[in-house]
C-alpha cells in the first residue's frame, strides 16, 4: 500500500499551492501570491514589454459612432483623430486605461476614501480624513451640477466608455503589473471617478488648510496675537505680485463685516488643536507661468510658458495627447482620470496655470450637546446634525465604520473618535469649497476650443475650484493672465485660525464676483506672469490670505529676467524655465555676511564660509557653495526659532524663510533673536549667524567627506512610484534647481510639466515631463523622458494635421478603432 | 524515453491550460498528475519528470520574455523580491517555484496510480 506517501505528496501538494497562492506577511509589507506572481503565463512576466514592441492595433469595441484613427509617434504620444468629439474622448479614455489604468484608479480610490480596501488596515486613518473631508459629496455635486451640461456630460461619459471598452478587452494575464503586486482587479469606470480626480486636484492644491489653519492657530495661542502677527507677517517687502504694483483696483462690491467678539473669541488664546499631519499635501505645490508680448519677441508673435510644481511620480499625472476633431485640434498634458487637455495649446491660444494658493478651507469649533453629536448649538438653539455612517472596506480584515456628523457649518473632521488626544475633546467641522462641487472640466473643455481672448475669459469664469492662474496667449498677439477661482469674500485674517462655530457671524459672508479677481491683459512692460506669490499688492480690496501660502521669490526673479529680456526665443525661454539663479540666497548672502564676525571662526569654519563667498549663487548639480549656504540658512533658522519654539507641546510650523531674511535685511530689531534658554546672555544676530556657522561646519565636513556636498548629490533628487517602491522609482537624478528658484526641483517636487508655445501659425511647442507615456514598470517608455528632462532638455512637440501626420517620419504606429 | 515522453507532456500541457488566464496559475497542478498518473514511472522518476517539465516551462518561458524585455523588468522585481537585482536569480526561482509544483503534483498522481494497481 502506498497510501501514506500518497496522504503526504498529496498534503504537499495543496500545501504548496496554498501558500504560494497567498500573501505573505514579510515584516510591515505583504508579499504578492508568489506562485500567481512569478507564473510567467499570469504573473508580473507578462508585464515585461518587449523592447521592439508594435503598438499597431485593429480595435474593435462598441460605442463608437464612426472610425477614429489613432497615429502614435516615437515618444508614444497619441494624435487621436475623431470625426466627432465625443469618439476622441472615448479613445483618449481607451488610451489612459491601456497606458495609465493602475494609477487613474488608485488615484480615486484614495481621493474616495478607499486606500484600505487595497491596501489593509494601515491606512483606514487616511480613509477616514478623505470622507470626513467630504470628497465623494464634492464628487456628487460635481455630478449633480453636470446634468445641467449635457455636452460635457456626454464628453465624460464617452470618456468612461472608452476605458470600460479596455478594460472589458483586457485579460487577466494583462492586467497592470500593480494589480499583481497588490493582489486586486481593475473594477469598472465611472464618470463619479473622473469627478472625484478633480477633488483629488482641489484637495492637492488647496487643502493644506487641513493642516496650517490648526498649526497657526497653536502658534497665536503659543505667542499671543500680537508676536503672532510680527513672526507671521502678511507683509511682503519684497512682494512683486502677479498684477503690477499700483494698478489701480474698483472699490469691493461685496461688503465684509467683521465680528464684534472677534478679540475675545477669535484672536484670543483659545483652544488647540493638533493636526493629523500626515494627509497635508505638499507644502510646495506650486508652479511657474508667463506669457510674453510679441513686442518682446524675436519673431513678434507671443511666448507663453507654463509648469506645475507637483509631487514628482512615476507613473506620471500627466499625459501627453493631442486630440482633433472637425470642432477642433489641441495638444498638451490630459490627466488620465478625465477627457480634454489641461494644460495646453490649440491653433489660436495657448495656456497654462499656477496655484492661486488663496484660502478656501476653514475650520469651525462646533459645540455639540452630547457625545453623540446629535444635536450643535448655533444662533442661540439646539440645531440637528446630520450623522453619516462611512463603510470603509478593509484588505484582509472587518470593514471599519466611521460615524461622521455633518453641520450647516461642514462635515466635523476632528472629534471624539478622531484624533481625539491632539483635539483636546473638541469638535472640529470643515467647511471647504470643493465640497460645493464644481464644473471646472467645462473650462477645460472650452479652452481646448478657445479662439481668443474673450472666449479664455469665459472659458476660465466657470472655474472655481481650486483657484489658479490662467496665462493666456494667442497667435493673434494677446497675452492676459487671471486669478480665477470662487474665492471667498475675507475679512482680516478670517479663517487662518480655527473659527468660533456657534453663530453666524463668522461664516463666510460672500464669494468675490468673477469679474473682481485680479486681471491684467497686453500689460505695457510686454509680459504676464505668475509664481504662486501674492495676486496684488495691499490696495486690493479683499484679504488674500495668510502669506504663508505664498512663496515669495520665484516671482521675483521671473519677473527680473522677464524685464530684461527682449528678442526673445523659444529657446530663451526654456532657459529660463530651467534656470537655477538663487534669487533668495543673491538677498540672503549678504545679510548673512552684514552678521558675520569671521575673527570668532576656526579654520575649517571659515573654509566653508570661503566656499559661501565664492559661490556664483546657482543651484547647479556641481555647485558646493548652494549646499553650504542652504546647511548654513537651515541652521540659522535653528539658531534664531528653536528656543522659542523648545517649549511648544504642539507641532508649530516655523515662519516662513522670508520672515527672517528681511528682518535682516531691515536693520530693524529682529525678533527672537536672543536665546531664551541663556536668561543672563543677550545673544545678537551676530551670535545668531556664528552658531549656525560652527553647527554646520561638522555636517558639512561629514557631507564633503562622503562626496555629497555637491547641490545634485546634497539635494539627492528622487521620481517616485506612487507606491514608494524604490526599484520602480528613479533615483539620485542629477538636476539642480530648489525652492525659490525658478527651477523649482526640490528632493521629490518639481516642474512636473515643462511646456513652451510659440504662437506662431501653425504653433511652435516644447514640452519634457518626468515620466514617460506607458505607466507599465516593464516598458522602456515607463520613465523614457526623465533623462531629458532633468538635464533640462525638451522635446519638439509634433502637433500635426492628419495629412501630414501620415507622411511624418516621427510617426511609428496606426491604432485604428471602429465599432462593432 | 517514457521519461522524455513525460517531461515533454508535463511541459505542453501545463504550457495549454495556462493560455487561459481566467482560470487559477495552478491548474498544470492537475495536468501534470494525470501525465504521472497515466505514464508508469517510479515515484523519484515521476517528480524529476514533472520538476524538470514545469520548471523548464516556467524557466523558458521567463527567459524568452526576459530577453525581449532587455532585463528591464525583471532587475526590478528582483529587488522588490529581495534577490539582490538579479534577473538570473529571479527565472531560476521562477524555474523552481513552477518546478517544485510539478514535482509534487506528478508524485502525488504516480502515488495514487500505484495504490490503486495494488
Amino acid at each position: 500500500m502506498r497510501i501514506v506517501p500518497l496522504i503526504i505528496s498529496a498534503a504537499l501538494t495543496t500545501g504548496l499551492v496554498a501558500v504560494l497562492n497567498t500573501p505573505l506577511s514579510v515584516g510591515k509589507t505583504k508579499t504578492p501570491r508568489l506562485g500567481y506572481f512569478l507564473s510567467p503565463q499570469q504573473g508580473f512576466w507578462q508585464n515585461a514589454e518587449p523592447e521592439n514592441k508594435s503598438f499597431d492595433a485593429n480595435i474593435v469595441v462598441d460605442g463608437l459612432q464612426d472610425k477614429v484613427e489613432v497615429l502614435m509617434d516615437e515618444r508614444l504620444v497619441p494624435h487621436i483623430y475623431a470625426n466627432n468629439d465625443n469618439d476622441a474622448y472615448y479613445t483618449q479614455g481607451f488610451l489612459h486605461a491601456k497606458f495609465r489604468l493602475w494609477q487613474m484608479e488608485f488615484q480615486t480610490y484614495v481621493a474616495a476614501g478607499r486606500l484600505s480596501e487595497i491596501v489593509g488596515p494601515d491606512r483606514i486613518a487616511t480613509d477616514r480624513f478623505f470622507r470626513r473631508l467630504g470628497m465623494l459629496e464634492g464628487a456628487e455635486a460635481t455630478m449633480k451640477k453636470m446634468a445641467n451640461n449635457p455636452t460635457l456630460q456626454a464628453a465624460v461619459s464617452a470618456y468612461a466608455n472608452g476605458v470600460n471598452a479596455y478594460i472589458k478587452s483586457l485579460q487577466p494575464s494583462q492586467i497592470p503589473f500593480e494589480y499583481k503586486l497588490l493582489d486586486y482587479k481593475p473594477e469598472a469606470w465611472t464618470p463619479i471617478k473622473t469627478y472625484l480626480f478633480f477633488m483629488f486636484m482641489s484637495y492637492d492644491l488647496t487643502g493644506r488648510g487641513t493642516t496650517t489653519d490648526l498649526q497657526m492657530t497653536n502658534s497665536k495661542n503659543y505667542f499671543g496675537y500680537e508676536d503672532f502677527n510680527k513672526l507671521y507677517t502678511n507683509v511682503q517687502d519684497s512682494l512683486d505680485p502677479i498684477i503690477p504694483k499700483g494698478t489701480e483696483y474698483e472699490k469691493a462690491s461685496v461688503a465684509v463685516i467683521t465680528p464684534a467678539s472677534q478679540d475675545s473669541l477669535y484672536f484670543a488664546k483659545t483652544g488647540s488643536v493638533a493636526p493629523n499631519g500626515s494627509e497635508a499635501p505638499d507644502k510646495n505645490n506650486g508652479s511657474n507661468n508667463w506669457a510674453i508680448a510679441g513686442t518682446k519677441t524675436k519673431s513678434g508673435k507671443p511666448i507663453l510658458a507654463s509648469d506645475p510644481h507637483l509631487g514628482l511620480n512615476l507613473p506620471s499625472l500627466w499625459y501627453e495627447v493631442q486630440i482633433t476633431t472637425p470642432t477642433h485640434s489641441t495638444y498638451g498634458a490630459s490627466f488620465p482620470g478625465s477627457p480634454a487637455v489641461i494644460i495646453g495649446f490649440n491653433d489660436s491660444i495657448a495656456w497654462g496655470v499656477t496655484n492661486a494658493g488663496r484660502d478656501v478651507l476653514d475650520y469651525y469649533d462646533i459645540k455639540f450637546k452630547d457625545s453623540t453629536m446629535g444635536e450643535y448649538w448655533f444662533n442661540g438653539a439646539w440645531q440637528k446634525s446630520v450623522i453619516k455612517e462611512e463603510i470603509i472596506k478593509v484588505k484582509g480584515q472587518a470593514d471599519s465604520v466611521d460615524r461622521v456628523a455633518i453641520t450647516a457649518l461642514g462635515p466635523v473632521m476632528y472629534d471624539k473618535s478622531y484624533n481625539a488626544n491632539g483635539s483636546d475633546g473638541r469638535c472640529l467641522a470643515v467647511r471647504w469649497i470643493a465640497q460645493d462641487g464644481s464644473s471646472g472640466l467645462q473650462t477645460f473643455y472650452e479652452l481646448n476650443r478657445a479662439k481668443n481672448f474673450d472666449d479664455y475669459l469665459s472659458a476660465i469664469n466657470h472655474w472655481t475650484c481650486p483657484g489658479q492662474n490662467f496665462a493666456f496667449a494667442s497667435v493673434s498677439g494677446d497675452i492676459a493672465i487671471k486669478q480665477q477661482g470662487a474665492f471667498v469674500a475675507r475679512w482680516n485674517r478670517q479663517g487662518d485660525f480655527i473659527m468660533p462655530g456657534q453663530d453666524s457671524s463668522y461664516l463666510w459672508q460672500g464669494m468675490i464676483p468673477a469679474s473682481e479677481n485680479p486681471m491684467i491683459k497686453n500689460p505695457e512692460r510686454g509680459f504676464v506672469s505668475s509664481a504662486n506669490q501674492m495676486s496684488t499688492d495691499s490696495t486690493y480690496p479683499y484679504y488674500l490670505g495668510a502669506a504663508n501660502a505664498f512663496p515669495l521669490y520665484r516671482g521675483i526673479i521671473i519677473n527680473k529676467k522677464l524685464n530684461a529680456m527682449f528678442g526673445i526665443t523659444p529657446a530663451d525661454v526654456q532657459a529660463l524655465q530651467t534656470n537655477n539663479d538663487n534669487i533668495f540666497a543673491e538677498m540672503a548672502r549678504p545679510a548673512l555676511f552684514k552678521f558675520l564676525n569671521e575673527a570668532t571662526l576656526n579654520a575649517a569654519e571659515k573654509k566653508y564660509v570661503g566656499y559661501l563667498r565664492s559661490w556664483n549663487l546657482r543651484n547647479d548639480v556641481n555647485e558646493k557653495g548652494a549646499s553650504v549656504f542652504r546647511d548654513i540658512w537651515d541652521s540659522l533658522k535653528v539658531a534664531v526659532w528653536a528656543d522659542e519654539f523648545k517649549n511648544a507641546k504642539l507641532p508649530l510650523q516655523w515662519p516662513e524663510e522670508f520672515a527672517l531674511l528681511e528682518q535682516m535685511l531691515k536693520d530693524s530689531v529682529i525678533l527672537f533673536q536672543d536665546n531664551i534658554t541663556t536668561p543672563n546672555v543677550r545673544e545678537t544676530m551676530v551670535d545668531a549667524v556664528t552658531e549656525a556657522i560652527k553647527k554646520a561646519t561638522p555636517q558639512l565636513q561629514q557631507m564633503e567627506k562622503e562626496g555629497k556636498l555637491a547641490w545634485g548629490a546634497y539635494k539627492d533628487t528622487r521620481v517616485s512610484h506612487l507606491l514608494k517602491i524604490p526599484s520602480l522609482s528613479r533615483l539620485h537624478l542629477p538636476i539642480g534647481g530648489g525652492e525659490h528658484i525658478i527651477n523649482a526641483t526640490k528632493d521629490n517636487h518639481g516642474p512636473s510639466w515643462r511646456m513652451v508655445v510659440h504662437l506662431v501659425d501653425g504653433i511652435e511647442a516644447y514640452c519634457v515631463y518626468p515620466g514617460g507615456q506607458n505607466g507599465n514598470p516593464g516598458s522602456k517608455y515607463y520613465d523614457s523622458f526623465i533623462d531629458s528632462w532633468a538635464a533640462g532638455k525638451y522635446y519638439r512637440i509634433l502637433f500635426l494635421p492628419k495629412e501630414a501626420a501620415n507622411q511624418n517620419s516621427q510617426i511609428k504606429w496606426r491604432l485604428t478603432f471602429t465599432n462593432s | 524515453m517514457k521519461f522524455i515522453v513525460a517531461i515533454v507532456l508535463h511541459g505542453f500541457l501545463a504550457f495549454a491550460v495556462g493560455l487561459y488566464s481566467q482560470f487559477p496559475w495552478w491548474l498544470f497542478v492537475g495536468t501534470s498528475g494525470i501525465v504521472a498518473f497515466f505514464i508508469m514511472d517510479s515515484p523519484a522518476k515521476s517528480f524529476f519528470a514533472g520538476f524538470l517539465g514545469v520548471g523548464a516551462l516556467w524557466s523558458g518561458l521567463a527567459f524568452g520574455k526576459d530577453l525581449a524585455n532587455a532585463h528591464l523588468l525583471s532587475s526590478k522585481v528582483a529587488q522588490i523580491l529581495p534577490l539582490g537585482g538579479s534577473y538570473i536569480a529571479l527565472i531560476v526561482v521562477t524555474g523552481v517555484v513552477g518546478g517544485l509544483l510539478g514535482g509534487f503534483a506528478a508524485l502525488t498522481g504516480a502515488y495514487f496510480r500505484s495504490k490503486s494497481t495494488k
